[in-house]
């Protein structure tokens, strides 16, 4: 029964987020501030994420590949392409989703408990539309960008490690990323991120603006939060894998 | 003038307010009190549109606020300022400007004339030299000032205080209430305030309603109050041993028993026996 009424709930938080700003401006200095927390703000972990994932796929790709008949430039083609498929775009977005997620759901719920949403309503502003949706467009802008990222880092860390370790060098490694190279791996990945992204936003958003009580459940709401979103985030993947990538 | 026309709300079996009705007077401090529970802040949430009540109507100016929708009450919430039981400050902002949010919301003045403006209303709340803080390096008294220079800040003309001196000692109590009513007279607002601190109600409050067991008990003015003969309003009001000798005084007072040119501190400095009037025989 909760679920039906948290899903009720949810939906009427996009129906209520959509009205015209009070204030433009307010409203873009909000985007552009939420840009930065959620952008800026993961930088570091999703670069430091991105060249150890590399560097650990191209290690265990190589230990795996035993077979003299198999080209050593396959490891960078296996490396690219698990990078671009599924490293960036879903481990990067399910760390962001505790990153950026916790904290969206214990900024709102904090607001929430210290009656600031509520000074907000007094105050005539549509609250979801002031706080709720600057933080699904930062996201939307934002999180495909890290993916992005995430994919260059992810490779050159692959190319450090093979380079590094000796697996092979770095002029095979390179020939073997421009081999057999599809485009639609990134497409597919960017349409991951943009559907990961939105779950990390609305999802903690739903919580945190929604929570009652006080700072025990703003720490209960965002971790509800960030489960949830992983929990859709994995899902939302097979769903897409299963949809998009010709089988 | 603020009409309360039958406002009934539950929150799933349990009624919270039961068909209250009152009318909350024009440039006058409106108070409602009630021990916790009694359904005061919910009624004071109803009046501000925070919550839906389940039946009856929330009248501002002869407009039905209930019934609004849209922009038209978004019109009438930005003459609504509200001092928050916590102050509801923004904690990521400074003094400066959580005081000039509701400006830059809603003024297309420039930041000059803003700045103007915000100056004013914390010289007016008396707090000066606080502009760079950020709440958390304010005390609690001082919050609460910055909180009500927010809520006048675009000139309100309905001002709604929540529990106004709840975490405050009674010194800054009796400040932050001396302060809304001199707004309240010199802005000329109809302000509603929530509280249960007796001194209030005797300092500041023109027209009071009791709230008990989310029914209105009993409503009248702070003269009234002290002589009520309802049973629970007194149970409520002479809670405090002081309060009750402080109605024995008024009554001694008013009989002519004892003078009311004798001042407090010459009565607190005499012996209590002189307190008891003259008998007849003497």
């Amino acid at each position: 029964m909760t679920i039906f009424t948290d899903i009720g709930r949810y939906l009427l938080m996009f129906k209520g987020m959509f009205s015209k700003p009070e204030n433009g401006r307010m409203y873009w200095k909000e985007f552009i501030h939420q840009c930065t927390e959620i952008g800026f703000g993961s930088l570091g972990i999703v670069a430091i994420i991105s060249v150890f994932i590399g560097a650990v796929s191209t290690i265990q790709t190589a230990y795996q590949l035993v077979s003299p008949l198999i080209p050593p430039s396959t490891i960078a083609q296996i490396v690219r392409d698990t990078v671009i498929l599924e490293f960036a775009p879903t481990l990067v977005c399910i760390v962001l989703a505790g990153v950026a997620g916790s904290r969206i759901a214990s900024e709102l719920g904090n607001m929430r408990v210290s009656e600031q949403i509520d000074a907000l309503e007094i105050m005539g502003i549509n609250t979801k539309t002031y706080l709720i949706l600057p933080k699904i467009a930062a996201a939307l802008l934002m999180i495909p960008l890290l993916v992005v990222m995430a994919m260059a880092l992810g490779i050159w860390g692959g190319r450090l490690a093979a380079t590094a370790s000796g697996i092979i060098s770095g002029s095979i490694y390179d020939k073997g990323l421009l081999e057999f190279f599809v485009p639609f791996n990134v497409i597919f990945a960017l349409i991951k991120s943009y559907v990961f992204s939105f779950i990390i936003a609305s999802i903690p958003a739903f919580y945190g603006y929604y929570v009652k009580g006080g700072a025990l459940e703003i720490g209960r709401a965002s971790t509800k939060a960030v489960v949830i979103s992983c929990i859709l985030i994995l899902f939302a993947d097979y769903l897409l894998s299963a949809l998009l990538l010709p089988t | 003038m603020i009409e309360v026309k039958n406002i009934k709300k539950s929150f799933a079996d349990k009624t919270v307010i039961e068909d209250v009705s009152s009318v909350m007077k024009a440039g006058q401090c409106n108070l409602i009190i009630g021990s916790s529970g009694s359904g005061k802040t919910v009624l004071m949430k109803c009046m501000v549109g925070l919550f839906e009540p389940d039946d009856g109507d929330v009248l501002y100016s002869g407009q039905n606020f209930t019934k609004m929708k849209g922009q038209d009450k978004t019109e009438i919430r930005k003459e609504i300022g509200m001092l928050f039981q916590g102050s509801a400050l923004f904690d990521s902002q400074t003094v400066e400007q959580n005081v000039m949010f509701p400006l830059n919301m809603f003024s297309k003045d420039s930041h000059k004339k803003k700045l103007d403006r915000v100056n004013e209303v914390l010289n007016r709340v008396n707090l000066v030299d606080s502009n760079r803080k950020f709440p958390s390096e304010l005390s609690g008294g001082m919050k609460k000032r910055v909180a009500l220079a927010r809520a006048i800040v675009l000139n309100p003309k309905y001002l709604f205080c929540d529990e106004p001196n709840s975490g405050l000692d009674p010194q800054t109590s009796l400040v932050i209430d001396r302060l809304i009513k001199e707004i309240t007279i010199e802005y000329n607002i109809t302000t509603v305030i929530n509280t249960h601190d007796m001194n209030s109600v005797m300092e500041i409050g023109n027209y009071i309603l009791y709230m008990f067991e989310g029914n209105k008990e009993w409503e009248g003015t702070n003269k009234e109050i002290i002589f009520s003969k309802n049973q629970r309003l007194n149970d409520f009001i002479f809670a405090s041993e002081f309060l009750r000798d402080a109605k024995d005084m008024r009554m001694l007072e008013e009989s002519g028993k004892i003078s009311n040119d004798r001042n407090m501190e010459e009565l607190m400095h005499k012996d209590s026996a002189s307190l008891v009037p003259p008998t007849e025989d003497k």
